[in-house]
This record gives C-alpha cells, structure tokens and sequence, in this order.
C-alpha cells in the first residue's frame, strides 16, 4: 500500500485534534506515515500510533524553529522522496492553517504536484484512480469537488473535516521512529524568526479547531461584556470568536476575528451572539454545521442562516440560559 | 534602486460570485474591483517606496495582475493610489489556470520585471486559498515573509511583526524576499483626483504567455493538475426555528441545544 504523508504540529508531546482528524482521512488513502514538528514529537509516538501512523520522521533540529517556512519545506520534501521511494506517496496532508497552506503551495511547486487548500474532505477515487477533494467555495455559497490530477497530491485540510477516530488496526509494537538527519539550502535560512512572544493559553480549544464556538459582535456595547460570552463558552467546552466590528472597536483580541479578514471557523455548533450577521462574517462561519444566533433585532441578516434564533435582548437571554445549563447538568 | 512589484486582483464583486459552464469562476458575468485587500498591498508598497524615497534613495514601484480584460481596471485603481508603472498578464489560454500555472506566470512576469521585493496581499477574496504568494515565493527561490500587521524595510533587511496561531512574531529577513501584508497594517489612502488624473499617464503593459516565455500547453484548464468534477450550490440555509423572547428566549435555547446533544 502506498504511503500518506501527514504533517503534524505537535504542541507539548500532545496529539491535538487536527492532527488526529489528519490521520483518521490519511487511513482511507494509504499507510499514514507521519513528519512531527515541534517540541515533544518523540513523546507523541504511541498516541500517533493509536491514530494509525506506521512510520514517524522526526527532527529535532532548531532551524526548524528559528527560521520560517522554507526548512519545514524541505524536510517534508526530503521525507516523501523517502517514502516515494520505498512504496509510493499517494497523498501529503497538511492542517489548512496559514502555515499549513504556505508549506503547501511551495511543496507543490517543489514537487510538481497538484495542490488543493481548506478541503473539508479527502477520497480516494479508485475510478479515476486519484485523490478527490471537496472544499466550501464563495463563503459557502458552493461545494466543489476536485480531483487531483498530478500526485502526490498536497492537500491542506481545514478543522473538523472528519470526527478524529482511533485506528481499528493499531500493530502491537507501535509506529517505527526514525529521525532524520538534514541538511538546508541557504535559501532555508533567509528569514529569520528574531522575537516571538507566546500568548497566554486562554484554557479554551483553539477557535479554528473548536466543536462549539460562542461569538460576540457590537450587541455586546462593550468589552466588559465578553466575559458573558466567555462563561457560557466555558460551559460549554467552546472557544470565543469575536466579529470584525467588535475587533475594530478595540473590545476583544484581533486573533480572535472570525471572518473574511479573520478566522475561518467550522464547528459543529455555532453561537453568534449581538452579531448582525454581515457578508464578511458569514464568509467566516457559514459553513458552521448547526447555527444559532440571538439578536434584538429581528431583521437582522443572521437569521437568514441560524438553525434557532432567539430575538431579543442578549444581556437577559444569555444569563437565562447559563443558568439552565447549569440546572441541566 | 528599490525595485518593488506588488501583486494585485481584480474580483468579481462579493455578492456575484458563480460558475461558468466549465467550473471556473465565471469572471465575465459579475461586475468587478480591485480586491480589498489588495488595497493595503497597494498601500504598503507604496509607503515602502515613498520611505525610500525620503531616505534619499531612488525606489520603482510596479503592479502586476493577471486576469480578464477587465482587470486593467485595478491596476488603475492602484496607480491612482500611487506608484509608478503596472503590468497586466492577459491571455486567454491562461483560462482555467490552476495555482501551478498562476504562480508560473506571475513569477516569470516578476522576474521579466525585475524585483528586490514582491508585496501581496494576504489572500484574494474570491477564491481565496492564500496558496499563490507561497508558490510564487518558492518559484522565485526567495523567502515569503508573510502576513504583517507591520512591515519596515531598513537597507536590504525587510522586518514584519506578525500574529502566528499562538504568539507574537517579529521576523527578520534579506532582499530579495516576497512580503504579505494583512488588513492589520492600517487604512489604506483614497487615491486623490490628482492621482486618478495621473494613473491615466502611467504606463500599463499588457504581456502574454509567449512574452512570459510560457507554452500554451502549460496553461490554462489543459493543463491544470487539479481538475474540478462538479460544482453545487449548498442548499439554502436558514428556514430554522425563529423565536421572539419573552421571559423564556435563554430556556427555549436551551432546550434547543439540549436536544441537539450540546448541553
């Protein structure tokens, strides 16, 4: 069987959701072989392996942290010359991040593959004998799906494009490690990362990885009044997004804008709250499998979109239904 | 001399957007603009020549698109903003192009054009993949340094301030490199009747593919290595529960939730 390359960001050892959704698509194309970046990679053997990766390729090297982009390039390259050489490479997938997306296109280049971004899933088409990609198109106005005609196909994945499922056939003594000893271009080492400064974890999931995210828009009149939003995401395990307008207000972090110019978010439920619902927004959200929204006013765009909409005022709805959640549990 | 391309899209509006018969966009239908984003690449780079400039320094700045004939609209919309030349990749064999080909014709046009720095915007915002930049860097074999919320340029040292997934960066690197810049770098200027008056002089080249020294055959939908097999609407969304609140809008919300398995 031909092998599938899955790149995986490993955050602390930990095997975080994209990365097994990655992994639970790459088992319907081939053997899912895995090149781990990132602090820890060698502890995430044994879950990768639960995920079904057979071989893992790791490297501890520092060029891949203080350099952007271009030595992850080429160590993914070098890895599927690899496995291109011992059984074949059907497929590369990548998480639709923005990183993802820019090792993405310059792997394809560097291959001479076809490359297709933000998929919501992935298919082996044993009729055309290709890998077949469906994406979301003009804010999710279309579905397209696309095969991809020169392989090894780069495919980077967008979150919850597949609910992450353990491998039924896990062997018993788990993945083969092998790490990898590189050399760069001097091309590898032109920019160069000269400050990062990590934000404080927000104990919420990532928003673009997120099952349920809450989000807030101008309703809200106000910063303080995130910390609304912020309570009933945390009981519900969700992440808290922000519109354009209540980002450019000043009200809440800019890495949490949902929309064109920001986040692209796909979870399975979607809470929009004081939010009207402009094209930009829902260019960030529609494709969100169940959508709720409250609003005051009930001309307001978004429930044109929403599953259930509540109109009225957001300061009294909301409390009540923290208030049942909690009776609820 | 500072030589500075900066790469611009002419989309279609964003309430306009739909296929034509063979799965592309259909480009011809829909009234179109230079994209918004594109505003600020056209912002930046004209900010990165106009500091040149006032160190003394001699800087040219040119635009590059690709598209229908319509396109030419943008680069006067940019022109007009400021600037000093532009180049229009206009060809109908590049139909149907996929990424591959894009990234191939924008990169020969860059290099026929000559560049220490490449400026683009952070996606485009119709299809919107963000996957060109990165291809046209690799192309060119320079690096991308991507996605700014600030952007400087001190001698041939390009520096960027950048929000990544879970921190703040500041990335450092050496002309030639290409630059992406997001919304984050601030207003982009209306460009004055002084400067649509004299974006109608500036020159504008129209090249094709056999100018970029590319062959028919390895571009447009012939030669795209991905091949789109259908194309359909989403079904409309909505037509959901619509409730007004009176006392019980957060229990009957609840109970929605409750039932989908949320709560």
């Amino acid at each position: 069987m031909p092998y599938v390359l899955v790149v995986a960001e490993i955050l602390d050892g930990s095997v975080l959701k994209p990365v097994q959704e990655l992994l639970t698509l790459a088992r319907r194309l081939g053997e899912p072989a895995v090149m781990a970046l990132g602090a820890g990679a060698a502890g995430a053997a044994e879950a990768l392996g639960h995920f079904g990766a057979s071989h893992i390729f790791l490297t501890e090297d520092p060029v891949l942290d203080d350099y952007i982009v271009v030595p992850k390039v080429e160590a993914i390259a070098h890895v599927a010359a690899i496995l291109a050489e011992r059984g074949g490479l059907v497929a590369v997938l990548l998480a639709a991040t923005p990183e993802g997306k820019e090792l993405a296109g310059r792997l394809a280049v560097k291959l001479d593959s076809g490359v297709i971004a933000d998929a919501t899933d992935v298919a082996l088409s044993h009729e055309l004998g290709s890998v077949v990609t469906t994406q979301s198109v003009f804010g999710g106005a279309f579905t397209v799906q696309a095969a991809v005609v020169r392989g090894p196909a780069i495919v980077a994945v967008k979150a919850n494009a597949v609910t992450p499922e353990p491998s039924p056939a896990v062997s018993q003594v788990g993945p083969q490690i092998e790490k990898l000893a590189l050399e760069f271009s001097d091309l590898a080492t032109t920019a160069r990362v000269t400050a990062r400064t990590e934000r404080p974890p927000s104990g919420r999931p990532e928003l673009t990885d997120a099952t349920v995210v809450v989000s807030g828009g101008r309703g809200l009149g106000g910063p303080e009044h995130f910390s609304l939003l912020e309570h009933l995401a945390d009981q519900l395990g969700a992440a808290v997004g922000a519109s354009r307008a209540a980002v450019d207000a000043g009200w809440y972090e800019h890495q949490f804008q949902v929309g064109q110019t920001g986040k692209t978010v796909s979870p399975q439920l979607y809470l929009a709250v004081g939010i009207s619902g402009a094209i930009q927004h829902r260019a960030g959200m529609q494709t969100s499998k169940t959508i709720v929204a409250v609003n005051k006013d009930p001309e307001a765009p978004i429930f044109e979109l929403t599953d259930f909409g509540v109109i009225g005022d957001l300061f009294t709805v909301i409390p009540q239904l923290a208030e049942e959640i909690d009776q609820r549990r | 001399m500072l030589r500075i391309t900066a790469l611009v899209k002419y989309v279609p509006e964003l309430t306009d957007r739909r296929f034509a018969a063979d799965f592309t966009l259909d480009r011809d239908a829909a009234p179109g603009r230079l994209s918004e984003l594109d505003e600020h690449t056209a912002e930046q780079a004209i900010s990165l020549a106009e500091a040149r400039r006032a160190d003394g320094g001699e800087a040219e700045l040119t635009y590059l698109t690709m598209g229908p004939p319509s396109a030419a609209d943008a680069l006067r919309k940019a022109l007009s903003m400021g600037g000093d030349r532009a180049v229009h990749v206009l060809d109908p064999a590049m139909h149907g192009s996929d990424a591959q080909a894009t990234s191939l014709a924008l990169a020969s046009a860059i290099k026929r054009i000559g560049y220490d720095v490449v400026v683009c915007g952070m996606a485009s915002t119709d299809a919107g993949l963000g996957l060109v930049p990165a291809m046209v860097a690799e192309r060119l074999q320079v690096p991308q340094i991507s996605l700014a919320s600030s952007l400087s340029l001190n001698g041939d040292r390009v520096t960027i301030e950048r929000d990544s997934q879970r921190a703040t960066e500041t990335i450092e690197g050496s002309l030639p490199a290409l630059v992406s810049v997001t919304d984050r770098t601030g207003e982009a200027r209306y460009p004055s009747f002084k400067g649509i008056m004299a974006a109608k002089k500036k020159p504008l080249q129209t090249w094709s593919l056999g100018d970029l020294g590319i062959a028919e055959a390895d571009a447009g939908l012939q030669a795209a290595y991905t091949k789109v097999l259908s194309a359909t609407p989403r079904p409309p969304r909505g037509g959901g529960e619509l409730v007004t609140d009176e006392g019980d809008g957060g229990t009957r919300l609840a109970g929605y939730l409750s039932a989908r398995k949320f709560i």
